[in-house]
C-alpha cells in the first residue's frame, strides 16, 4: 500500500471518527447525568434528519434557516421525551427506565415510518458542505473538514458549561446525588430538561452532518450509528465527554483501517470489529479507557 | 437395500407432511379469488417494494375479475427483512387462504418464502427477483423476469465489448443473495471474456445497511480498474457511487436491475450519471399489446414513467389470472400445473415463456443515467 493510499484512509477514518465522536459525546452526556442509557438518542437523531428534510425539500427554505430551527426542534423533542417517558421513573429502579428509553426508541422508530413513509428519502445536500476540494493524493469533502471543527468546539463549549458555569455544576450536583440536590435548592427537573435538550441538539448536529455525508435517510437509520456511539462511549468511558470523543475517534479510524488491510474477504465483518473492540476493553478495562473514577464524571 | 426403506420412508414422511400442509389451507370464500402480495413496503428495499404494488394494483384494476369471481389483493409488508418475509408468507398461506401469491422484490426475501409455498401448494410468481435459486427445486415458485446468470453475463459483454475494459472490480452487499450470485456470474463470464484469470483486481465486499465505503473504494482506486461492477440495492449502491466520486474515481460504474428507482437518482444526484445497469423493459421500447395498454393506464393513473419492476408486477399478475382462467379452479396445484405450461404469453414487459425451472425467458435491457433520467441504451437477447 502505497503512503498516498494510506493517507486517504487516515483522512477516510478521521472523518467518520469525529462524527461517531460528536454523537457520542450527546449520549453520554444523558448517562453522565442521570446513570441513563438513553437508547432513544439514536431515534432523536433520526428525526432531526427528517426535519431537516421537510425543512429544505418541501417547504424549500435554505438550509441555513432550517438547520438552526432543527436544532431547536429536536432539543425540545429530547425535552419532552424525558418529560413523557423518564421523569414518572425518576425514583423507580434503574431498570425500568432503561425499558421505558427502550420503549421510546421503538415507539420513535414506528411512529416515522407511519407518518414519513418507510422509503428511503434523500437528504439535501448543499455544496457548500459536499464539495471536493483535491489535496494533493487525497481527495476530501468539504464536510470533512467541518465536523472534526464543529466537534472539538462543542467538546471545549461542553466542558467549559459543566466545569465553570452554576448550570453545569448543578449538572454535577445531580449527577452525584439528585435527592440531596434537589434538598440543596437545585431544581432538578429543569437541570435534567436541560441535559436533555442539549443532548439532543449535539445528536441534531451530529445527525445533520450524517445526513451531509450520507444522504440518505430511513426511518431506522438511527439504529446502527446510536449502537456505535454507544460503543463509542463505552470504549472511552461512558459518562466522560473527552472518553468519548477519544472512543469515536478509535472507533471510526479503526473500521476504516480494517477494511484497508485486511483481506477483500474481509471487508464485510467491519461491524463486527466495533463489538469485538467493545468486549475486549470490556475485559480489560471495564470502565472505558478514561473511565477512572477520580475523572470528572459529568 | 437400507438405503432405499429410508428414501421410500422420507417419501412417506415428506407426503403425509404435504398433505397435512394443504387439508389446513381450505379457501374461506369460495366467491373471491385472493391473490396475496408480499413486498417490502418499508425498510431499505421499500422503495423496490412499492414500485411492484403500483404495477400490481394497475392490473388488478384493468383486469379485478377471473372465472366470474372477483380477485381480492392482500397485500403484505415483509419490512426487507427475511425473517419477515417467512412470516408474511405464512399469513397469506394459512390466515388468509389465497389462491396464488405474487413476491417478492429482493432475492433474499422470495426464498425465506420459498418452503412455505411450496408446502402448502400455492403458486407464487415472483416479479423481479433474479437469484436463480428462487425457483430451483421449487415447483410452486415461477417468475416472469430473466435470472442472474442471464444478467451477469450481460453486464459482463457490456464491459469487455462496449467498454473495452480489460480490468474490473467488484464491490457487492455480502448479505444478499442477489448480489452476491450476480457478482460471480458477472466474473466468471468477465474471466472467459477477457481471457484473463486475474482480470478482477478487487473483489471488495459491505453489508446491508453501511454507509461509509470510503475503505473498500480507496483501495479499488488503489488497483485502477477500467470497471467497477457493484451489484447491490439502490440505496447502498447510490451512496457508492457518491463516494467512489469524491473519492476521485473515474471509473464507469455498472450494476443491475435494482437500481432502477427514483430514489437512486436523488441519493446519487450528479454522481450517478453515466451509472449502467441491465433491467428488463424500457419504456421507449414496448414490445406487445400489452405493454402499450400497461404503459397507457399507467401514465394516466400515477403521471410518470413505470419503472420495469412495474411492469413485471403487473405481468406477474395477468400471468397469474390467464393461468387460472386455464385451469378453471381456484385450486392451487391446477394453478399451477397450467402456469407451468406458460409459453409466449403477452406481457407488459415482453413475451414470456417459462422453461423448466419455472424462469421466464427473455431479453435484457440496458440503461444509463442520462441528464438525470434512466435512458435507454441497448436491447441483448438471451442465447438460444
Amino acid at each position: 500500500m502505497s503512503f498516498d493510499i494510506f493517507l486517504q484512509h487516515l483522512t477516510n477514518g478521521i472523518s467518520l471518527g469525529s462524527l461517531y465522536a460528536l454523537i457520542a459525546i450527546g449520549y453520554t452526556m444523558v448517562y453522565g447525568i442521570l446513570r441513563l442509557i438513553n437508547f432513544a438518542h439514536g431515534d432523536i437523531f433520526m428525526m432531526a434528519t427528517y426535519f431537516a428534510f421537510y425543512g429544505v425539500i418541501t417547504f424549500g427554505v435554505p438550509w441555513y434557516i432550517v438547520f438552526p430551527i432543527v436544532i431547536l426542534l429536536t432539543a425540545s423533542l429530547g425535552m419532552t421525551l424525558e418529560v413523557a417517558a423518564y421523569r414518572p421513573l425518576r425514583n423507580a429502579p434503574k431498570i425500568s427506565i432503561m425499558i421505558s428509553a427502550i420503549g421510546a426508541s421503538f415507539l420513535l422508530e414506528n411512529l416515522a415510518i407511519v407518518i414519513f413513509g418507510g422509503v428511503n428519502k434523500a437528504f439535501p445536500t448543499p455544496e457548500v458542505f459536499t464539495g471536493v476540494v483535491q489535496l494533493g493524493p487525497v481527495s476530501l469533502q468539504k464536510l470533512t473538514f467541518y465536523i472534526p471543527i464543529i466537534t472539538v468546539i462543542f467538546l471545549v463549549a461542553l466542558l467549559y458549561l459543566i466545569n465553570h458555569t452554576k448550570t453545569g455544576m448543578a449538572m454535577r450536583a445531580v449527577s452525584k446525588d439528585h435527592e440531596t440536590a434537589g434538598v440543596m435548592g437545585i431544581d432538578v427537573n429543569k437541570t435534567i430538561s436541560i441535559t436533555f435538550g442539549i443532548g439532543s441538539a449535539l445528536a441534531a448536529i451530529g445527525a445533520l452532518m450524517w445526513g451531509l455525508k450520507f444522504p440518505q435517510i430511513y426511518p431506522l437509520m438511527g439504529v446502527m450509528p446510536g449502537l456505535k456511539c454507544f460503543i463509542a462511549a463505552v470504549i472511552g468511558g461512558i459518562g466522560n465527554i473527552k472518553g468519548a470523543v477519544l472512543g469515536g475517534f478509535i472507533l471510526g479510524v479503526g473500521e476504516i483501517m480494517l477494511v484497508a488491510f485486511l483481506p477483500s474477504d474481509y471487508t464485510g465483518y467491519r461491524d463486527a470489529f466495533a463489538f469485538i473492540l467493545l468486549i475486549v476493553v470490556l475485559l480489560f478495562r471495564p470502565t472505558g479507557i478514561m473511565g477512572e473514577k477520580i475523572s470528572e464524571k459529568v | 437395500m437400507k438405503r432405499g426403506l429410508s428414501i421410500l420412508l422420507t417419501g412417506i414422511i415428506m407426503t403425509s407432511v404435504a398433505l397435512s400442509g394443504c387439508s389446513g389451507a381450505k379457501k374461506a370464500d369460495s366467491n373471491v379469488i385472493k391473490i396475496g402480495v408480499f413486498e417490502p413496503m418499508t425498510g431499505a428495499n421499500a422503495a423496490g417494494g412499492a414500485l411492484e404494488v403500483e404495477g400490481i394494483k394497475l392490473a388488478n384494476k384493468l383486469y379485478p375479475e377471473v372465472l366470474g369471481k372477483k380477485v381480492e389483493l392482500v397485500i403484505e409488508d415483509n419490512k426487507s427483512d427475511k425473517v419477515e418475509a417467512a412470516n408474511a408468507a405464512n399469513r397469506l398461506v394459512n390466515k388468509e387462504k389465497v389462491n396464488a401469491i405474487i413476491g417478492s422484490w429482493g432475492s433474499s426475501l422470495s426464498m425465506a418464502a420459498g418452503d412455505i409455498v411450496k408446502k402448502a401448494k400455492v403458486p407464487t410468481v415472483g416479479a423481479s427477483c433474479t437469484n436463480p435459486l428462487v425457483t430451483q427445486g421449487n415447483d410452486y415458485y415461477f417468475r416472469v423476469c430473466f435470472i442472474d446468470p442471464f444478467q451477469g453475463t450481460v453486464m459482463a459483454n457490456y464491459a469487455a465489448t462496449k467498454l473495452n475494459a480489460k480490468k474490473a472490480a467488484i464491490i457487492k452487499e455480502v448479505s444478499n443473495d442477489y448480489a452476491v450470485g450476480l457478482a460471480k456470474f458477472f466474473t466468471d463470464s468477465f474471466k472467459s471474456l477477457t481471457g484473463d484469470q486475474n482480470c478482477i483486481v478487487e473483489d471488495s465486499k459491505y453489508n446491508t445497511g453501511d454507509q461509509d465505503f470510503t475503505a473498500q473504494l480507496t483501495n479499488i482506486k488503489a488497483k485502477n480498474p477500467d470497471v467497477i461492477f457493484a451489484p447491490g440495492n439502490f440505496t447502498e449502491s447510490a451512496l457508492i457511487i457518491k463516494q467512489a466520486r469524491q473519492l476521485g474515481i473515474k471509473a464507469p460504474i455498472i450494476g443491475g436491475d435494482t437500481w432502477e428507482t427514483d430514489e437512486f437518482l436523488k441519493i446519487g444526484g450528479a454522481a450517478v450519471e453515466g451509472a449502467t445497469f441491465s433491467t428488463f423493459f424500457a419504456t421507449e421500447k414496448p414490445i406487445t399489446e400489452e405493454s402499450k395498454k400497461f404503459l397507457d393506464a399507467y401514465k394516466a393513473e400515477y403521471k410518470k414513467d413505470p419503472a420495469a419492476v412495474t411492469a413485471l408486477g403487473y405481468d406477474a399478475y395477468i400471468m397469474i389470472l390467464d393461468a387460472i382462467k386455464r385451469a378453471n379452479s381456484g385450486d392451487g396445484e391446477k394453478i399451477r400445473n397450467e402456469m407451468a405450461k406458460t409459453k409466449d404469453f403477452q406481457g407488459a414487459a415482453g413475451v414470456i415463456t417459462l422453461d423448466e425451472n419455472r424462469n421466464a425467458v427473455k431479453n435484457a435491457v440496458i440503461k444509463i443515467v442520462k441528464d438525470g433520467k434512466f435512458t435507454y441504451l441497448d436491447t441483448i437477447e438471451p442465447k438460444k
